[in-house]
């Protein structure tokens, strides 16, 4: 796999949220992404971005456009040092939720995402990439 | 600066104000659009008089007391510019343009000793150059200030509830849904609910453009709230794309009225409510 174009910014409030999904969907056009594509991405990093500033403060988020055997796609990279996570298997279920919200973020953005990971380390912080390529279902 | 040179350009402050006028009145940057030519020369002769009294206390630094009334009208200046319209460059040539009316009467008087000449020269220029700084810190000020001025604006740009029918309520909701705004938009339609004794409310989200799971939270409270009112929720203007990424998500909007477009919420509600619309049966004249 070979990075193309890459960009980082700092999620540090609520406007940040809207700027990089922007950023997002910017990314996702570039490399002519279908709009059921497009929207998917957008709303994965809309959760993960907001995950990030819920339960860590903020953090950076990586974009980066990815090639890999012909076929473009966006990574998108979320790092935080927040709390971290202390049962990820859990924290992958539908509807756990620490925050009082719907408990989808995560297992939604995986769903809505071609690959996913999530690395988590508790006291050190929190790293999920996600990956949409340009022909993914 | 040597009380000498401060005495001189004092008395020659005509000719300097004549020189510097011009001096922006024959600049590219020149914003005639935006500001009179009267009103540039009484801003020029103000900053001048105030700039020549404090060159006369000896030291020349901006931070100091005598430099006060200077820097406030400095301040005052580009506040009001940020505001006009101004672009930073065309700002900062007011004060850059001083610089070169000041050499050519210092050049003038100390043609034969150049020693002095280079010694106020340099005086002058760091004191032009803070002064240029004072300049571009409240210019950025003033534009900061737009920009705050604007955020609010945006913010209080509330969600109109608009009555479409007897009985109907429809709400159209543009942009992000976040907590805040959810908070206002449930506020106005419940109050529009018993005003108008409404029973049906429409929610149009086609100007929502990310549906992720806080903002169908945010649905899912309203739409309880507003039945717990007595009323029914029908959200329209869901998206083919919005439509398969919610069900990604995992979001349940099985118990909600939901329609891809308004119209058809609309003829829902009508049917709801029994009301019938037909076309009227009129004799054509054709």
């Amino acid at each position: 796999m070979m990075t193309l174009s890459k960009e980082t910014l700092t999620i540090q409030r609520e406007p940040d949220v809207i700027y990089f999904r922007n950023k997002a969907k910017e990314y996702a056009v570039k490399i002519g992404m279908s709009m059921v594509g497009q929207t998917k991405l957008i709303t994965a990093a809309s959760e993960l971005v907001r995950n990030m500033l819920r339960y860590a403060n903020g953090g950076e988020a990586v974009l980066e456009i990815v090639i890999r055997n012909n076929i473009k796609g966006v990574r998108l990279t979320f790092a935080d040092k927040g709390p971290g996570i202390k049962d990820v298997k859990q924290a992958m279920q539908d509807g756990f939720s620490t925050g009082r919200s719907l408990g989808l973020g995560l297992p939604g953005a995986k769903r809505l995402s071609n690959e996913f990971d999530i690395k988590s380390e508790v006291g050190k912080g929190t790293t999920v990439t996600i990956i949409r390529w340009k022909n993914g279902l | 600066m040597k009380s000498e040179t401060a005495a001189f350009l004092k008395k020659n402050k005509k000719r300097l104000l004549e020189a510097w006028v011009q001096n922006q009145m024959s600049d590219s940057t020149l914003r005639d659009d935006l500001i009179s030519n009267e009103e540039l020369s009484k801003q020029s002769d103000d900053l001048l008089d105030a700039l020549l009294v404090a060159l006369g206390s000896g030291k020349l630094n901006v931070d100091s007391d005598k430099f006060q009334p200077v820097s406030d009208i400095l301040s005052e200046l580009s506040v009001t510019r940020a505001r006009q319209g101004f672009s930073p460059r065309e700002t900062s040539m007011f004060v850059m343009s001083l610089k070169k009316a000041f050499y050519a009467m210092l050049e003038d008087q100390y043609k034969n000793d150049p020693a002095t000449l280079y010694q106020e020269t340099v005086e002058l220029n760091n004191l032009l150059d803070s002064m240029s700084i004072v300049t571009m810190e409240t210019f950025i000020q003033g534009r900061e200030e737009v920009i705050l001025r604007q955020t609010d604006e945006i913010s209080e740009i509330s969600t109109p509830v608009i009555r479409v029918w007897e009985g109907i309520l429809a709400l159209p909701i543009i942009g992000t849904l976040d907590s805040a705004r959810t908070q206002v938009v449930m506020e106005n339609l419940l109050q529009q609910i018993v005003e108008t004794g409404s029973r049906i409310a429409i929610l149009d989200i086609s100007g929502v453009p990310t549906v992720d799971s806080l903002v169908a939270q945010h649905l899912i409270k309203t739409v309880s709230a507003t039945r717990l009112m007595g009323a029914e929720c029908i959200i329209s203007g869901i998206r083919a794309e919005i439509a398969q990424t919610i069900v990604h998500l995992g979001i349940d909007l099985s118990g909600i009225n939901t329609k891809a477009s308004l119209a058809s919420a609309l003829k829902l509600a009508y049917s709801m409510l029994g009301i019938e619309v037909r076309r009227a049966e009129r004799k054509t004249i054709f």
